[in-house]
């Protein structure tokens, strides 16, 4: 499927990622574009649906960042009952808070499945170590990692081990180009019941969005920025150093 | 008030009219989540047959949401047209869908009718409605509107042409103008949604469309789909505003909790009158919708996410819009869970929108983390289709690469008009005749040879 027929205007393309000047066949979509549509959807759907192996990445941060590491679920039982039921992700399954060791902390790392396990498993243990170093004095508690996770389990989570601030890694909502973006979103004084303009957002981090070592330098920006203010959200103005790259500093629509 | 219905020695009871409209509709996540979906099928079979039952009256004295709190609410009780609603006013919610179904409701009579409808009998006849019904009526139905475009005659399909990009690169979003220009779409509109909602962003964007649309004197109107506020401020800076966007929703919390008021949208559309735009027609806003929104917002009162749908299209209505587009599968799958559920929410909103009176579109599309596909995709554009929709949305490859999801293509629009035998609003078909973008027998074959519009059109793009 190396011939990937086109329209005569198909030097418009160095322009724009969109799919345009695809050529037809009929009235139709040319076969080869068809099947790269599908891989691209398939690859996003798997993102969605494939498990994420928490005992795997459990180990993989405990070597990485010499922190502790706990796995917890939420209340969704399974994939299916996570997409439909947002609110079962947002909170515990009964008897794991009994699980939270009890701080206090100055920040708590969660990091959820989301809707992105691929993300999760290839950039959330990069990430949290580009993270570590540059926080140094920090007092970090255990890492948490969340099955069927929300951004807002965090919440619960943060209150329960009383931590000033969580930073939530997730897997954001897989786009046909973008089927591994990890998310992060940090929270000053989490408890449950909280807005979502509470939150500062950082997303796009993968390796064709924002780098690891990037995010981390703007995520550790914001933490400090966070714990000087006591605050987060859209009060937390995001004005980020022109060295590093800009970023909505508040959650987009569709949050995991 | 409890309504009950008893069948096979079991009797349900519904608390309101409301619980019995939940209860009543077609299964879908996002009723579940709000917790007031029904328990088993047969309850929802036996709420509808409840709900057949109930005089249409009903509906008019108790309001679902208080008259004194909501002013969608108010809008719908003081806009209501006794007269228009006469002959169908000593009905019940069943009478109404056989009559919908029957010869003596032809498009004449439903274009008298819609002023004496309500969203919340609108909404109510739909769930004793098949996807078939929903097709049969909302094909009986014609609302047309026009500004330099005619849209929704007879016969006629018409593609909103979204030239997205992610950073809102002028050379990027010209490139993806072009490209649906080539494959006959945008007579519904060029609309872009702005990665970033300013009055400068929203003035540069209405700039360059305006630009191509004068040089190649394209019978066609512009949209830059910010907040109704911004459209406002640049309007009074001189920018050439086409059409006010708005997304809307069906009651006055969740419509708070987009910024917006009815007194607010009132005000912009006299603005955008004012500027005299339009030659063929003076419908000068464009509205969006979808069901879940409401939900979303936690504004919805109880209501189940139909119903609060079918109230924003009486805000739409009370604006004269020359468009109107559900987004049907945008939300997600916490509202929509998958193909079944976005297909039959789309006929729904079809329908509903055209028995209301309101120039309804669809944009035809799901989300990564939904139980759909292009398939499915197909199978609501087909029946869309059939069932006479205004327009619905082209987007380079069905993959719209700012927003982040899949809607229809601009194939899918040649598709839809090839099997259907749908063409274009009129003035734009003779301008892609003119252009020679269309071929003498109406089909997309742009000729780019010689002395062509459509390779003056390529040449001025810089692609050729």
């Amino acid at each position: 499927m190396s011939d990937r027929p086109a329209d005569p205007w198909h030097i418009l393309r160095r322009h724009t990622a969109a799919r345009i000047a695809l050529g037809r066949v009929g009235d139709g979509l040319p076969l080869a574009h068809l099947l790269d549509f599908q891989m691209a959807h398939a690859r996003a759907r798997d993102s969605v649906h494939m498990p994420l192996d928490f005992a795997a990445l459990e180990r993989e941060i405990a070597q990485a960042t010499g922190l502790a590491v706990r796995t917890l679920r939420s209340a969704a039982p399974d994939r299916a009952l996570y997409l439909q039921r947002p609110d079962l992700g947002r909170q515990l399954a009964e008897g794991e808070a009994a699980k939270l060791p009890p701080g206090p902390y100055e920040v708590v790392f969660v990091i959820g499945d989301g809707l992105s396990s691929r993300a999760v498993k290839d950039h959330a243990a990069a990430t949290l170590r580009a993270l570590q170093v540059r926080l140094a004095g920090w007092h970090i508690g255990p890492v948490i990692l969340a099955r069927q996770a929300r951004v807002a389990l965090a919440d619960g989570i943060g209150a329960a081990m009383g931590a000033a601030m969580t930073v939530m890694l997730i897997g954001e909502r897989p786009g046909l180009s973008s089927a591994d973006s990890l998310g992060a979103y940090l929270t000053w004084g989490p408890r449950p019941g909280l807005q979502n303009s509470a939150r500062n957002c950082v997303s796009n981090i993968r390796p064709e969005g924002l780098l690891p070592e990037a995010a981390a330098a703007k995520i550790a920006w914001l933490m400090n920025e966070a714990r000087r203010l006591k605050l987060s959200g859209v009060a937390l103005k995001d004005d980020v150093p022109e060295a590093l790259p800009d970023n909505p500093p508040t959650p987009p629509p569709f949050l995991p | 008030m409890t309504i009950t219905h008893s069948v096979g020695g079991t009797t349900y009871r519904f608390d309101s009219l409301a619980a019995l409209l939940a209860k009543a509709s077609p299964a879908r996540s996002g009723d579940v989540l709000a917790g007031i979906a029904a328990a088993s099928d047969e309850e929802r079979v036996a709420a509808r047959m409840a709900l057949a039952d109930l005089p249409l009256r009903r509906f008019l004295d108790e309001p679902l949401i208080p008259y004194e709190t909501d002013e969608v609410t108010r809008l719908i009780c003081d806009s209501h047209d006794q007269a228009a609603f006469a002959p169908v006013s000593s009905m019940t919610v069943g009478a109404l869908r056989d009559w919908l179904l029957s010869d003596a409701a032809g498009t004449e009579e439903l274009t008298a009718l819609a002023p004496g409808l309500t969203p919340e009998i609108a909404a109510a006849v739909c769930k004793l409605m098949r996807n078939q019904d929903l097709i049969a009526v909302g094909r009986k139905c014609r609302v047309v509107t026009a500004f330099r475009s005619t849209i929704g005659l007879p016969g006629r399909l018409s593609v909103r042409l979204q030239p997205n990009h992610p950073t809102d690169d002028p050379a990027g979003i010209a490139a993806s103008i072009l490209d649906g220009l080539m494959y006959g779409c945008g007579d519904a509109v060029i609309g872009i949604n702005p990665a970033t909602d300013s009055p400068a962003a929203m003035t540069r964007l209405l700039h360059l469309i305006d630009e191509i649309r004068l040089r190649h004197d394209i019978p066609t109107q512009s949209c830059v789909l910010a907040h109704v506020t911004t459209a406002m401020a640049v309007m009074d800076q001189g920018a050439p505003v086409d059409l006010v966007f708005q997304s809307i929703a069906g009651t006055q919390a969740t419509n708070d909790s987009f910024g917006i008021t009815l007194a607010m949208l009132a005000e912009a559309r006299e603005q955008a009158l004012a500027l005299k735009r339009g030659t063929v027609g003076r419908n000068v806003m464009y509205f969006e919708t979808g069901q879940g929104s409401a939900l979303s917002a936690d504004a919805h009162h109880g209501l189940d996410q139909q119903t609060v749908e079918a109230r924003a299209y009486a805000v739409a209505r009370a604006f004269s819009p020359l468009l109107v587009n559900t987004v049907v599968g945008f939300i997600g799958p916490e509202y929509l869970y998958n193909g079944k559920q976005i297909i039959r929410a789309g006929l729904e909103d079809h329908f509903c929108g055209k028995l209301l009176g309101i120039p309804m579109g669809c944009d035809i599309c799901y989300t990564n983390h939904a139980e759909a596909d292009q398939d499915d995709m197909d199978t609501l554009l087909t029946l869309l289709g059939t069932a006479g929709v205004n327009f619905i949305m082209g987007v380079p490859g069905a993959d719209d690469i700012m927003l982040n999801y899949q809607s229809t293509s601009f194939h899918d629009a040649l598709y839809l008009r090839a099997t259907l035998g749908l063409k274009p609003a009129p003035e734009f078909e003779a301008w892609l005749e003119r252009m020679e973008i269309a071929d003498a027998a109406g089909r997309i074959r742009p000729r780019l040879t010689g002395e062509s519009g459509a390779r003056l059109l390529l040449a001025a793009g810089g692609a050729a």
